[in-house]
């Protein structure tokens, strides 16, 4: 990114001044001078798109891992005032709606287990669905789908697939309100089918994890982490039917935002006003596909609990967190001094409420929101937690993962699948995949340093670091 | 973005895979993209054509239409459990009527990349010195 066009409001925040005439919103980006500069141009220019929607509230922002996405940036974070003519953007949650990690603590020690590793790898590979062209074993009607849609993991629950234990520990306890699956075409719907509890392709992952290193003691007490307990993070969203939805209102949005009075800078951020029948139309499909995604990963979780027990009849995995990071959601903000209720857009950003906040369970009242930084498949992840500062700085919001540096294309060009994988086993981590191509576009080269991305995430005020998690197996689809 | 694909049928983006088709008529460019997108999950000649399906479509807006072509092929697959190799397209005005084949897919068949849909970013149709060439991201 061309630094010369930002301005330094401190090492961890940047903004875009504006040029003269020129008419939009504030823009900030967060993440140090060497993330920035590594950053591609083209996200500076589609966070000052975003900049110029109507109802913006505060500014347009880029989260430290940001890169160049379609419409929005990845790792972009906007909020909008129903009441100022704000938009929902189909664009600005992206096509795989409510995307995100749940986050699984064991009762294990990696010394313990070492030696059971290849075997849970080989397990977790065959029980769990994924890649491309993969079905899951659930089969449902569209009736069934529909209670899906309207029930989140909440419905999952209630089908066996888990506790009630971890719904309090799932963002909105597993079921986002107000979703209307009338609003799903019968498309999106037909595509779901078979793919409830499947992982997908492409970033998505099923990784177990070590504790390698706490940063926060009494914030990882709370979240139940010690050094050396192996935790599993399952990284996934909607499948078929939120990328369906995607591309449904995609285009409807875009063709309607002319007659909405809606000047798109980029086609991509197709938009109506939140407070019109457009609006109202896309955002209870979105709600739906976040209750797909919920189950979904809650579904996963199930088949992961039952992978390790036919390993280790004495694990237990409970629900550390589970946290989306492709959403659109109301939430009351503090605003020149009063409370507000807005949308606040998260496209590759993950909520992170700091300490106090009404939603957060018991818990973790005190230690803030989890949030996880995934990490690729070579490094590792973090889980930070929410500040309350980041209310201020960014709607309480915090960076997703490590962030892309280099193309997929590139990548292909620079590594091989079977390499990567005969290399990572040397260095202890086993990788089971069916795709050597997808593991060449997801190598760990191919991604930003994920502890530069924590490091100025913690910097930046936007959340803290609480422990660092080493990958010892990770599934990839 | 396989061995069989021709290497121009991709262009650079960041994190998701830009793809470009080419025809002499604006058609057969956007049966191109769509083989150029399945390309991205598998290899296109290890695919047997054993199952067609029918397509159609009203849109004016021909850049759209190639989003929505995209798209209705990669529901259209995944909602039989398919994968398309061949495509075929024809347009009267604002009606676009097409088919396309392949067969459901089978543990021999390489896994690439899922195609989660195709943007309106850097989406372009045009016509240019040797025919058509369409364009956009798609997301995977």
């Amino acid at each position: 990114m061309d630094l010369s066009r930002l301005q330094e409001i401190n090492e961890w925040c940047w903004t875009i001044p504006l040029a003269a005439g020129e008419q939009r919103g504030e823009v900030r980006l967060y993440g140090s001078r060497e993330l920035l500069a590594a950053m591609d141009n083209k996200v500076m220019e589609q966070i000052t798109n975003v900049a110029r929607l109507p109802g913006l509230v505060g500014a347009a922002m880029t989260m430290p891992d940001a890169h160049w996405g379609y419409g929005f940036p990845i790792g972009g974070v906007a909020a909008f005032d129903p009441e100022q003519g704000g938009i929902i953007s189909a664009g600005g949650v992206g096509f795989d709606i409510s995307c995100g990690i749940r986050c699984l603590r064991t009762n294990l020690e990696l010394k313990d287990v070492v030696g059971i590793l290849p075997s849970l790898a080989r397990g977790l590979s065959e029980h769990i669905p994924a890649g491309v062209g993969e079905e899951g074993e659930l089969k449902l009607n569209i009736s069934e789908l529909d209670e899906v849609l309207t029930g989140g993991a909440q419905w999952a629950v209630k089908r066996g697939y888990g506790t009630e234990a971890d719904l309090e520990f799932i963002e909105e306890h597993g079921r986002m309100v107000d979703p209307i699956p009338e609003n799903v075409s019968i498309l999106a719907k037909k595509r779901q089918r078979g793919e409830m509890g499947t992982l997908g392709s492409g970033n998505h992952y099923l990784e177990v994890q070590v504790v390698d290193r706490i940063h926060d003691r009494e914030a990882a007490d709370a979240y139940g982490l010690h050094e050396g307990q192996l935790v599993v993070s399952i990284h996934c969203g909607s499948r078929g039917l939120g990328h369906q939805i995607g591309t449904d209102y995609l285009v409807s949005l875009a063709k309607g935002a002319s007659r909405l009075g809606i000047s798109l800078p980029d086609r991509e951020l197709a938009c109506a006003p939140i407070n019109s029948p457009e609006g109202q139309q896309y955002i209870g499909a979105m709600n739906a596909a976040m209750n797909c995604a919920l189950a979904n990963r809650q579904i996963l979780t199930h088949l992961t609990r039952e992978t390790f027990r036919h390993d280790i009849p004495n694990a237990v995995l409970e629900t550390l967190y589970d946290v989306s990071h492709n959403t659109c959601k109301p939430e009351r903000h503090a605003v020149n001094g009063g409370k507000r209720l807005l949308y606040v857009h998260r496209k590759g950003a993950t909520r992170a409420f700091g300490p106090g906040h009404p939603s957060l369970p018991e818990r973790y009242r005190a230690a803030g929101q989890p949030v996880v930084i995934g990490g690729s498949m070579g490094t590792g992840s973090y889980i930070l937690a929410g500040t309350v500062e980041s209310e201020r700085l960014a709607f309480s919001s915090a960076s997703h993962g490590a962030g892309r540096a280099m193309s997929r294309h590139q990548a292909l060009k620079q590594w091989r699948g079977r390499q990567l994988v005969d290399e990572l086993a040397r260095e202890g981590i086993l990788i089971r995949t069916r795709s050597m191509r997808g593991v060449a576009e997801e190598a760990p080269g191919a991604y930003k340093d994920v502890n530069l991305v924590a490091e100025a995430t913690e910097r930046a005020g936007l959340a803290r670091r609480v422990a660092f998690l080493r990958p010892k197996v990770c599934v990839k689809g | 973005m396989n061995t069989t694909e021709a290497p121009d049928a991709y262009f650079e983006h960041g994190a998701d895979i830009g793809i470009v088709g080419r025809g002499a008529t604006m058609e057969e460019a956007f049966e191109d993209a769509a083989r150029a997108t399945f390309a991205v999950m598998t290899d296109l000649d290890a695919v047997k054509a054993v199952e067609s399906v029918s397509v159609e479509l009203e849109e004016a807006d021909q850049e759209l239409a190639l989003v929505r072509w995209l798209n209705l092929l990669l529901g259209l697959a995944r909602e039989r459990g398919m994968v398309f190799s061949r495509f075929h397209l024809e347009r009267d005005g604002e009606s676009w009527r097409g088919s396309a084949s392949g067969e459901p897919w089978r543990p021999a068949l390489e896994r690439g990349v899922e195609v989660k849909g195709a943007t309106l970013t850097m989406l372009e149709v045009k016509k240019t010195a040797n025919g058509w060439e369409a364009r956009c991201i798609v997301d995977v």
